[in-house]
């Protein structure tokens, strides 16, 4: 058994052991039966009775089909609560943004903090990812949290986890993606939440995401359509956001999350918000992953007026 | 069947080589090669077939090998992350597929159904072409350079990022591919229109019957593979965008393709092999299998439960979580009917008169590691579970006890049982034996490390790997040499045996079936008249009483 060091390993081991001990009991009944029937009525044994013919066994089969039915039932019910309650994500969490790409794994926290390879977090509370990859398929795996999680070009993806155990876990990428998909490997380091406190402090100020996405902001332009004090311009306003509905030109109507606001800085005449023109230029090819990151932290951080 | 009471079991054993059959009715190499004669077509496939395995074969020893220590000191990144995926794209699409359909299906089928020949004769010939050119496009990828996507093929890797020759191998599997679906097509056409007077469908040996539901895949499923192909060359070539997001294609619709037709496949390539241990246990046991209609119809049912479930490949790929469990159900579904044919199988060896020749000790082998593969597909179809072991070694272990376990064991004991009938001769009975046994001991030592590395976390495809996991990895490399022992075993004694192997009678093992009912290696046009069948299959007690032989009862 692997390292348990998050609150969902011990209900996942729980499972698989329970899985074990019914494929054990299954494996031992199926070889017990051969066995015994491969001495008893081996050809050269001849005292035994080989008499009755085969009936049918309609009711056999049919019994042991029940059974067969409610026992899968029981452990599909099983894994598929865990699993629904296992995805749901705590929303006091805190935030980590990862970029993956051939071949490394970019970690940022909400303060800016940058590592490659290696991911900080404080024990006990809830962390939850929210990754996206620059080219291929990756895939976040970290065994002794028994979370994985395929990080995908194009759509951001999201897990969580919560760490009950300091120390250093294995964090590997379990999707080939290339040539050295074996060496995209890193590790997570649980600290006691004071000290990660003060390794998250404890460096040279950073610039946090939603300051860097302002200077991105300005540098591309964006504030001469979107102004953010609220006056009716070219582009919609942008504060208070994220997290709201939306009403479209087509009719629908969409809550604005990060992959609403990243489709409209790279595709923008994808969705156009009701009431305006799509006149919006694409930033496709402009703005790197990161920077995506940044601009939605950015526009993430402006409240409603 | 009851044409026993006209054919005695008992003939006088004549050597091969004094009678006119399939084998001595020409000796060159255009009779071979123009030949449209299923038991040569079956022999055709018979060696190319095992020339892939023996490629396939060298490129896992390599990787084995390479994985005895972490660091992978053997060979270089790119070699190794190559080997892997010729290894896994020549034994699913050259060997698993093609294996027991082309070779025991092309031989069998219609001496099981009393025909002359399959329904297309000229069709079948066509398809082995097609299987070769396939193979020579792919074997031409390897050897210029090879590809490294992995046999699964995931865009977006294969279809912008790799530089690797993905269109030569992709065209290769593409054209094999049609191979496949014109078998297909030619046995569900002749079971269903040439079967001789009286062979109803319930009468039909169970070979047939999983043949029939393998077919049905073949033909349904393999356009769909067909089709991700050429989407894939088709961005390659011309950048479409299906797949790349950067094209405004979306990744995860390849893996939906790209399961519809490879799960099924799992069954195009398990079936067949389930339908040859229900014919040697009932042999080797001397009784009617139970449920016979359970075996028959759960065959149907596997195939058809078996294109629902391809999304449980998708557990942690991003599709909804709904999705995920609507996949997880229907895959507890078809483990069902798989469950009750072990059951059934093992219930068939109750009062039976049970003796251990080589076919039966393959039967015996698969339906252990069946079990075992089978049981831990419970495992990876658990969600919260699969979502830990999902691409690591538990996955690569799991599919190996299914696909290696179940479907070589499945092919290795039909080849041992029909040998006689294919050639005329006996293979040497204890090297026979000792195969199978190194095969199932090798076999375990091999993969049975690789559930517990899966589940300590080792993901698959690595190259180098944590220092932690080289014990188990050892372990594993040391059953894989046995394993390779095992395989080579009857390589050599299978071909020793068509020169001096010990000439047999038409039915060496007493068994029923028509194919029985002619001399061995059978005469080209199969049977000297057509036989009509008032039996069902499988009645072993009437036989033992008619004959007096095999029971002791
Ligand atoms: C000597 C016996 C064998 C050994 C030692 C062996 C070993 C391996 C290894 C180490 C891998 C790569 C796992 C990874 O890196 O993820 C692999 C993959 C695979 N093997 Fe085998 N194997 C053997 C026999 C077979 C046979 C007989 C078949 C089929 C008939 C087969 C089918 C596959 C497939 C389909 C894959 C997946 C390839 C992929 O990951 O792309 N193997 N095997
Ligand atoms: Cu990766």
């Amino acid at each position: 058994m692997p390292e348990q060091a998050s609150t969902l390993a011990p209900h996942v081991d729980r499972l698989y052991l329970s899985l074990i001990g019914m494929s054990l009991f299954f494996t031992l009944l199926i070889t017990g039966f051969i066995l015994y029937f491969a001495i008893k009525y081996r050809r050269g044994n001849l005292g035994v009775d080989r008499s009755s013919r085969t009936h049918r066994g309609v009711s056999m089969e049919v019994s042991v089909m029940a059974v067969l039915f409610t026992l899968s039932m029981g452990i599909f019910a099983w894994g598929a609560t865990l699993y629904l309650s296992s995805s749901r994500i705590p929303s006091d969490g805190m935030d980590v943004r990862v970029v993956a790409k051939q071949w490394m794994w970019k970690f940022q926290h909400s303060n800016g903090r940058r590592e490659i390879n290696e991911l900080h977090v404080p024990l006990g509370q809830p962390v939850k990812l929210t990754m996206i990859s620059e080219d291929v398929i990756h895939s976040l795996y970290v065994p002794a949290f028994r979370i994985k999680r395929d990080v995908l070009p194009g759509s951001y993806a999201s897990c969580w986890f919560e760490a009950t155990r300091t120390g250093e876990f294995h964090l590997f990428c379990a999707e080939y993606c290339g040539t050295n998909h074996s060496r995209m490997v890193g590790r997570i380091v649980v600290m006691e939440p004071a000290e990660y406190g003060d390794w998250l402090g404890g460096t040279s100020p950073t610039e946090s995401p939603a300051v860097a996405g302002e200077r991105v902001f300005e540098n591309l332009r964006c504030h001469t359509c979107h102004r953010s004090n609220g006056v009716a311009t070219r582009g919609p306003p942008l504060a208070g956001l994220f997290g709201h509905e939306v009403k479209l030109a087509d009719g629908r109507t969409i809550v604005a999350d990060d992959t609403y606001l990243r489709e409209s800085i790279l595709r923008p005449s994808s969705k156009v918000v009701a009431g305006y023109q799509p006149i919006m230029p694409t930033f496709d090819g402009q703005v790197d992953e990161e920077q995506l990151i940044q601009l939605i932290a950015y526009i993430k951080s402006l409240a409603q007026p | 069947m009851s044409i026993i009471e006209r054919s005695p079991p008992i003939q006088p054993v004549q050597p091969p080589r004094a009678r006119r059959h399939y084998l001595n009715s020409g000796y060159s190499v255009a009779s071979w090669l123009l030949t449209v004669d299923h038991k040569r077509i079956a022999l055709l496939y018979l060696v190319s077939i095992t020339f892939f395995f023996v490629i396939g074969g060298i490129a896992a020893t390599v990787v084995r090998l390479d994985l005895m220590t972490p660091q992978g000191d053997l060979v270089r990144t790119e070699t190794y992350n190559k080997l892997f995926t010729a290894h896994g794209v020549i034994m699913v699409f050259f060997f698993l597929i093609p294996s027991i359909p082309a070779v025991l299906g092309n031989f069998l089928v219609p001496l099981m159904i009393g025909a002359r020949d399959l329904a297309f004769p000229r069709l079948n010939l066509l398809s082995w072409y097609i299987y070769m050119l396939g193979g020579a496009f792919t074997l031409y990828a390897l050897l210029a350079g090879g590809v490294d996507t992995g046999w699964t093929f995931y865009a977006p890797y294969s279809s912008t990022y790799s530089n690797t020759y993905v269109m030569a191998t992709a065209v290769g599997i593409f054209i094999t591919g049609f191979s496949s679906i014109l078998t297909g097509l030619n046995f569900v056409v002749s079971i269903h229109k040439m079967r001789a007077p009286g062979l109803t469908w319930f009468r039909l040996p169970l070979f047939i019957w999983s043949i029939y539901a393998t077919s049905i895949i073949m033909v349904l499923g393999t356009p769909v593979l067909a089709i991700s192909i050429l989407l894939v060359a088709m961005e390659r070539l011309f950048g479409f965008g299906i797949f790349d997001p950067r094209l405004g294609g979306d990744p995860i619709l390849f893996q939906h393709l790209f399961w519809f037709y490879s799960h099924p496949a799992v069954y195009i390539m398990i079936l067949p092999s389930m339908g040859v241990v229900s014919e040697i246990i009932p042999c080797f046991c001397r009784r009617r299998p139970f449920g016979y209609a359970f075996i028959g119809f759960s065959s149907v049912a596997i195939a058809v439960f078996g294109f629902l479930v391809w999304g449980h490949h998708l557990f942690v790929s991003g599709q909804s979580v709904y999705a995920g469990l609507v996949f997880s159900m229907l895959s507890y579904l078809v483990a069902i009917p798989s469950a009750i044919k072990v059951f059934n199988w093992t219930a068939s060896m109750h009062k039976g008169s049970i003796s251990f020749e080589t076919p039966m000790l393959y039967a015996l082998g698969f339906i252990g590691l069946f079990t075992m593969g089978g049981l831990t597909g419970l495992f990876v179809a658990a969600l919260a579970v699969d979502v830990h072991v999902h691409d690591t070694y538990f996955v690569v272990a799991h599919f190996h006890y299914i696909m290696v376990g179940g479907a070589v064991m499945g092919y290795l004991g039909g080849i041992h049982f029909w040998w006689p009938k294919m050639t005329g001769r006996m293979y040497p009975e204890n090297w026979a034996r000792l195969s199978a046994i190194l095969i199932f001991f090798g076999f375990n030592l091999t993969f049975f490390p690789q559930y517990i590395l899966g589940y300590l976390g080792m993901p698959r495809r690595y190259h180098v790997y944590p220092p932690e996991f080289q014990v188990l990895n050892v372990m594993s490399s040391a059953g894989a040499s046995i394993l390779a022992v095992g395989y080579f075993f009857p390589l050599t004694y299978l071909l020793w045996s068509l020169w001096y192997g010990k000439p047999t009678t038409s039915n060496p093992w007493n068994a029923t079936g028509l194919e029985w009912q002619t001399p061995s290696p059978p005469p080209t046009e199969n049977f000297t008249e057509t036989p009509i069948v008032v039996d069902e299959a499988y009645d072993y007690e009437r036989f033992d009483q008619q004959v007096g032989t095999g029971g002791a009862r």
